[in-house]
């Protein structure tokens, strides 16, 4: 369980880094399940809203929680350079905008899949979107506030992730971190488990205030039949409660680094 | 009450009864109406059925009391919103009665967009001897009647008739989860999740709008209304409960907008059990004033609450349901069973609180001799007449005989729904598309 405010045991330096490991890998598949969940809902004709609520509420948990204990691993890698850990662990697939013609007056959204063991051929394509394998250069965001899922009862019925086209260069002529950033790399922050260690205080100052926004995640997403695995929930539901400290070796999953990128990217 | 009668209790009737579970049938609301002798039920499909309680007979005491159908009809039908491009569920989401004022009986029944006032009448009269049409109805042809006769009412058989007598529509944005009458018997609420609207029963094309917990930036929204009630005696007052765990009391009084509390009530987190579902797990599913209006009751996932309305702080009793479910959080995260809405009652004299749980059990909880007792709906596992047997789950290592495992639950079969007759100890408990009514042993 992910109970904090026990006290931490003693234990030797190796234990210490299995708990945090675990803990930080349950952590993820937490968030892995409920942005699953968020997505799913938004495709309902008319989702849940109190449950829509509470999954957005226990994302924007966990995603302070990782702010607050994690280092922007994924966020040096990628600028780093190859970044050639996570990229392996990265789904190819990855969402092209929508022409520029296409693209409505609404705020841009970018999405990102990253979701391991994906394969190009699960996606499926749909009018509203273009699913195309795209290597490492590209730099297809799509991503939506959750917002529009609380709108839909209020609002015309969205058919989809609206795009937009980011395209590498656009991206680069308003951020050059923010097209490295844009990299494929970044793409795995949902399935990244281990990088390196150090950050780039710089880059924490910079994303340092940013708001925690949601994903929308993409549509091709419910053509994926791997869900989060069972085993990390077995083993947390018999986990002791106890708040394993998460050591800068371990890697999480930084959506607020997206968030940032695309604050930079959006110039909100 | 005692823990004889607790424990004892004699399965009345399987009413409902299908071999197959259709989904329409699934019964969504359970409620008695103010003198008891009616019990509703709603489903899925959009329709009421309405039992009666037999009257009881000398000739055969053994037939105490039971409840018989007695009006079935089709409250709402499924819509389709043309703005939205959105279906609108049938599924009844509460039925609430009307004290009876004159031979017939009034129930409100809403679904997630639509609130409706159906008049449950009795006929066993009609008139005959119309002069110009005949027993059939057809015109009759005016050359052919000679004289003139006064129509004669004739007994006929018993008709029990259900008419919608107000339509109380286009008021909510989002999907309604309560209504609640007002006990100026003039006026009602009908809540959504981020709404209360009060109408006049009369009058069915205005509301006025009286809580509103919207955002302007609907990307800020973290708290959603899950239930609302009119306080039993005080016609101004009403509460309402939160997807954060918890209950605003506001009166009506003091301006027409309560978006500001008179009373907030909500338990301050435990820090050693914090975990990521502590939000979820807190979120209220149902909240009930008790009869005698001085205590509320709110029921989270795991635990049932009753709050002494002089006493914000915390609450003065706290019952656990079931909490071995505790360490299950995430596997119930990840089937959605921790987003279920189980339903709470009191009994007539509010000494006895009950709820559902998993695996078709339910709970008592008796407030007095802090005594409590697990009983189970199901077919199987009872006969009719048969006295139930309490159950129990084992949460340690080794499992006695009789006792269930937290692992061999059955998380489908959940009681959401129950009602307690408002005088009597009668229950009536919902298990999916089968109602299951208890009773005291008679003795």
């Amino acid at each position: 369980m992910y109970s904090k405010g026990t006290k931490r045991k003693f234990s030797d330096g190796v234990d210490n880094k299995a708990v945090a490991a675990s803990y930080s890998l349950q952590r993820q598949s937490l968030l892995d399940m409920s942005l699953l969940k968020l997505q799913l809902c938004h495709m309902l004709a008319e989702p849940n809203l109190c449950r829509s609520v509470l999954i957005a509420n226990t994302v924007r948990q966990i995603q302070e929680e990782m702010a607050h204990d994690g280092s922007w691993q994924v966020v040096t890698e990628a600028l780093g350079g190859s970044g050639h850990g996570p990229s392996d662990r990265l789904v190819d697939t990855e969402v092209l905008c929508q022409s520029p013609e296409q693209q409505d007056s609404g705020p841009k959204l970018y999405s990102v899949m990253g979701y391991d063991g994906c394969r190009e051929e699960e996606v499926v394509t749909d009018k509203a979107l273009c699913s195309v394998v795209v290597g490492d250069r590209s730099p297809a965001f799509l991503l939506g506030t959750i917002g529009h899922c609380w709108d839909r009862g209020e609002l015309r019925v969205e058919d989809g992730v609206s795009k937009d086209s980011g395209t590498g260069d656009e991206e680069g002529t308003r951020s050059g971190e923010g097209a490295k950033l844009a990299t494929g790399q970044v793409f795995g922050t949902f399935e990244i488990k281990n990088g390196a260690p150090g950050s780039d205080p710089a880059l924490e100052e910079l994303f340092s205030d940013v708001d925690a926004s949601y994903y929308d995640l993409d549509t091709t997403l419910t053509g994926m039949q791997s869900a989060p695995k069972m085993g990390p929930y077995d083993f947390l539901d018999s986990l002791a409660s106890s708040h394993g400290p998460v050591s800068n070796s371990s890697c999480r999953a930084d959506l607020n680094e997206l968030d940032h990128i695309m604050e930079i990217i959006v110039g909100s | 009450m005692e823990e004889e009668s607790v424990t004892r209790k004699i399965n009345n009737s399987f009413l409902r009864d299908h071999n197959y579970a259709t989904e329409a049938d699934i019964i969504s609301t359970v409620e008695f109406n103010p003198s008891g002798e009616l019990l509703a039920t709603g489903d899925k499909g959009g329709r009421v059925v309405v039992f009666q309680r037999e009257q009881e007979t000398k000739s055969e005491p053994q037939r105490r009391g039971e409840y018989n159908v007695y009006s079935t009809f089709q409250s709402h039908d499924p819509e389709f919103d043309y703005l939205k491009s959105l279906e609108i569920e049938e599924k009844i989401n509460k039925i609430r009665w009307l004290p009876q004022q004159n031979a017939a009986y009034f129930l409100l029944s809403t679904n997630d967009k639509t609130v409706k006032l159906w008049k449950i009448s009795e006929r066993d009269r009609r008139p005959d001897g119309y002069n110009l049409k005949d027993e059939d109805g057809r015109i009759r042809d005016p050359s052919t009647i000679t004289s003139l006769r006064v129509p004669v009412l004739q007994n006929t058989d018993l008709m029990v008739e259900a008419t919608a007598r107000r339509v109380f529509s286009n008021a909510h944005t989002y999907h309604i989860n309560s209504i609640s009458v007002n006990s100026d018997l003039q006026t009602y609420i009908s809540t959504d999740d981020l709404r209360v609207n009060l109408w006049n029963l009369e009058i069915t094309d205005q509301s006025f709008n009286i809580v509103d917990i919207k955002p302007c930036n609907m990307e800020d929204l973290t708290e959603v209304i899950t239930a609302a009630e009119f306080h039993p005696q005080q016609c101004n007052t009403l509460a309402y409960s939160s997807s954060r765990g918890s209950v605003r009391l506001c009166d009506m009084r003091k301006q027409a907008l309560c978006d500001t509390h008179c009373k907030f009530f909500e338990e301050p987190e435990d820090p050693s059990t914090r975990s990521f579902f502590s939000e979820i797990i807190s979120s209220i599913s149902d909240i009930k004033f008790s009869h005698s209006g001085r205590f509320l009751m709110t029921r989270d996932y795991l635990t049932v609450k009753v709050w002494d309305l002089n006493m914000e702080t915390r609450p003065v009793q706290t019952y656990q349901v079931h909490d071995y479910l505790r360490g299950k959080l995430c596997s119930l995260y990840e089937n959605d069973c921790i987003f279920d809405k189980f339903e709470c009652v009191w009994n007539g004299s509010d000494s006895v609180i009950m709820t559902g749980s998993y695996n078709n059990f339910f709970r008592m909880f008796d407030r007095n001799t802090k005594k409590d007792v697990t009983l189970e709906a199901s077919r199987e596992n009872s006969k009719p007449r048969a006295i139930l047997k309490p159950r129990k789950v084992c949460v340690g290592g080794k499992r006695r005989k009789d006792e269930v495992t937290v692992d061999s639950l059955d998380f489908s079969k959940k009681i959401l729904h129950s009602a307690w007759h408002p005088q009597e100890n009668i229950i009536a408990v919902a298990a999916s598309n089968n109602l299951y009514i208890f009773q005291d042993k008679v003795t």
